[in-house]
């Protein structure tokens, strides 16, 4: 018979894939800016790759994210890319044995049943040990046609939709190891040369030709050049990406605010897994077209729709969630800036004033002065500790540029952080203190504000209170604390708010807390969502934060509490209101 | 005539329902379609952290752009610094942010103004 039928699909369809890869990862390369070609160029001969290595194998070999996640979802992805690189390795060391050299041809470890008959030294052991392989990848097959099936039995609520070239390459990859299975088997009847698995179950009562054999074997060689040839125009992409990505990560490279090849190299990374879909609270308001693997699936065939883009809270939940690490908050406003950069505004209407001289510069926001409660709390604040404070915006201040920002208004934003910046340099404070999580956000990423200190209200009031410029009374009541997302997963501040709180009551903990943290559904990052769906999300969040039964519902948010008062019976209330009731005057 | 004698012709200020320009404001209802509820209370311009450095003055765009007129209306959006407090006060729950941005993209979108 002739074996070109079995080589060819394979070698064809592997060199297709390879060709494909290299030129794209080469053009992306090319693409990215000259600092981060720097960055790769110093960072090869460091640490960093051996770091990128060892996350390669913890992540991309034994995803041990998605482990963390979810067990049963994690043995399915390591049993695909664990076992398959196993059964490949351990393929071609038994060619090289078999042959005793180390000059064998590509597609003999791949189809070595076939090619090889004769007993060699070694051969049943390797048998054995291929068949144990291919077990361990069918085990992960039979789950994934379970989770095609049913995927509640994985207890993910939700999963990805799939396009009919996901759906061929699908096919292709979950016909390849059970392929393998009756190719080698039926090899196996008529040799005698299979492992435990293979020599006996299949072909038991089955009358095998040569010619049933030969159509197996082309068959798996067909599903594999089917595979490969997809896998670049699919999720499959992922990958060779995601191993790509990790390594450009190591060296250092970020995300920028506009989409480059990077931010591409991010949005192919995504291996479509739907952990993100069950992090998302908008379920909750019947939304399911909008999670973050939608917008990616969306990026990648450029159909993504406005409405799609900016109904989204930014909450970060999906970004925390995300077991490749894709920043895909950033992700979502670059494209943002994309879809509105043709209307941006210049705010020359705002005209430079002469600050005034002081050690902190207090800024309160939109969002604070709209809640006057928590302003009057934090002067009370700083009066009672005597600090020598500038009230930056009180009279006439412009916004600070953040939810710009969130809205992908970039050049807009800048014109109002160069107007800020100005003022808060020029007052020679060595503090910014902020009592909004917005504004904090934006302050520290993106205002350059050099040796200022910026301070979001809860941890400046805890330096004044270890620094026993201010006492608290205890007031014994129990408190449930709600993390801003700005904050908390925007800024990492999760510790402070608890301490002070401590110092104010009893601190009771809740089911989702910190990174975990639920959104109060208030978020300016938002652009489409309604009052009636956002009600619906807050709704589920309050349920969450009023578990405990506590006597107050504090955050250190002006937002969150705009948000959450009007929905609950308990006392709602700023960190900085709850120490401005419980000062004590030394 | 008169003008020689140093008197100016007010321009009309007659408003024609027959023949207003609904571009804009039927694209805002179709995406927003909350915006069809707005009461004119003025809420939103009350509070609006651009009314305190402008004369900004949403409700007055929204009285503008339903009557077609889009004299003076891009350079009166783009003083808007989307912060959110109108969204926060409204009664009616309008997602004005997003009437907002879709005013911006709709001049753009329709070639209305320049």
């Amino acid at each position: 018979m002739n074996d070109l039928f079995i080589i060819a699909p394979f070698t064809i369809g592997l060199i297709i894939l390879l060709g494909i890869l290299i030129g794209k990862y080469v053009v992306w390369t090319i693409q990215l800016s000259q600092i981060d070609k720097l960055r790769i160029l110093h960072g090869f001969f460091t640490v960093r790759t051996f770091r990128a290595i060892r996350e390669i194998f913890w992540e991309s070999l034994l995803h041990r994210n998605i482990w963390k996640t979810n067990p049963l979802l994690g043995y399915m992805h390591m049993s695909f890319a664990l076992g398959w690189l196993l059964l490949i390795i351990v393929g071609h060391i038994e060619a090289y044995v078999q042959a005793s050299s180390l000059s064998v041809p590509p597609w003999i470890p791949i189809f070595f049943r076939y090619f090889e008959h004769e007993h060699f030294y070694g051969a049943r052991f390797f048998a054995h040990t291929m068949d144990v392989l291919l077990l361990y990848i069918l085990s992960g097959v039979v789950l994934a046609y379970g989770k095609r099936i049913n995927s509640k039995l994985f207890g993910i609520k939700r999963t990805t939709k799939l396009k009919p070239k996901d759906r061929i390459s699908l096919i292709a990859l979950w016909s390849i190891f059970p392929l393998r299975l009756f190719a080698e088997s039926a090899t196996a009847v008529l040799h005698g040369n299979g492992g435990f698995l293979t020599s006996g179950i299949v072909f038991r009562y089955l009358q095998v030709t040569p010619n049933i054999e030969y159509t197996l074997w082309v068959l798996y060689s067909c599903s594999l050049a089917i595979f490969f040839i997809t896998l670049p125009f699919t999720r499959y992409m992922h990958i060779p990406t995601e191993v790509f990505y990790i390594f450009l990560k190591e060296y250092g490279i970020k995300l920028k605010k506009q989409f480059n090849s990077y931010s591409k190299i991010q949005v192919y990374s995504c291996s479509r897994c739907g952990i993100c879909i069950d992090a998302c609270q908008m379920h909750h308001a019947q939304i399911s077209n909008n999670q973050s693997v939608y917008i990616l699936k969306n990026i990648r065939d450029e159909n993504l729709t406005d409405r799609k883009l900016y109904n989204c809270l930014l909450c970060g939940r999906c970004e925390d969630a995300c077991p490749v690490n894709i920043n895909l908050n950033d992700l979502r406003i670059s494209q943002r800036i994309k879809s509105s950069k043709e209307y941006n505004s210049s705010y020359d209407f705002l005209e430079y004033s002469i600050t005034e001289k002081a050690d902190v510069v207090y800024f309160a926001g939109c969002m604070t002065h709209l809640t006057p409660g928590i302003k009057k709390s934090i002067l009370t604040v700083l009066d009672t500790a005597g600090v020598n404070y500038l009230f930056l915006d009180k009279d006439k201040g412009a916004c600070c540029g953040r939810p710009l920002m969130q809205a992908g208004q970039i050049e807009a934003a800048k014109k109002l952080i160069a107007y800020n910046r100005q003022q808060i340099l020029e007052s020679g404070a060595h503090t910014l203190l902020v009592s909004c999580p917005i504004c904090y956000k934006v302050f520290r990423d993106d205002y350059e504000l050099g040796q200022i200190n910026i301070r979001h209200h809860s941890e400046y009031f805890l330096e004044l209170l270890h620094n026993q410029k201010i006492t608290i009374r205890n007031t014994q009541k129990s408190i449930v604390y709600h993390d801003p997302c700005e904050l908390g997963r925007g800024c990492k501040v999760y510790e402070q708010p608890r301490e002070l709180l401590q110092s104010i009551g009893t601190l009771k903990k809740v089911k989702h807390e910190k990174v975990e943290s639920l959104c109060c559904s208030g978020s300016l990052g938002d652009l489409s969502l309604s009052m009636v769906e956002r009600n619906k999300i807050k709704e589920q969040t309050l349920e969450v934060l009023l578990k405990p039964n506590p006597d107050i519902l504090a955050t250190s948010c002006p937002l969150c509490k705009k948000t959450f008062v009007k929905g609950v019976d308990i006392q709602v209330k700023d960190i900085a209101e709850l120490v401005a009731e419980n000062i004590q005057s030394n | 005539m008169m003008k020689q004698f140093g008197y100016n012709s007010l321009k009309s200020r007659t408003i024609d329902y027959k023949n207003i320009n609904t571009t804009l404001i039927s694209y805002i209802i179709k995406n927003e379609p909350s915006f069809s509820s707005c009461i004119s209370c003025g809420s939103c311009t009350a509070t609006c952290s651009a009314a305190n450095l402008t004369f900004f003055n949403i409700r007055r765009l929204n009285i503008q752009i339903r009557l077609g007129e889009f004299e003076n209306i891009r350079q009166e959006i783009d003083k808007c610094m989307l912060c959110g407090k109108c969204l926060l006060v409204c009664p009616r729950g309008i997602n004005t942010r997003n009437v907002i941005m879709l005013i911006k993209k709709g001049l753009v979108t329709f070639n209305l103004v320049e």
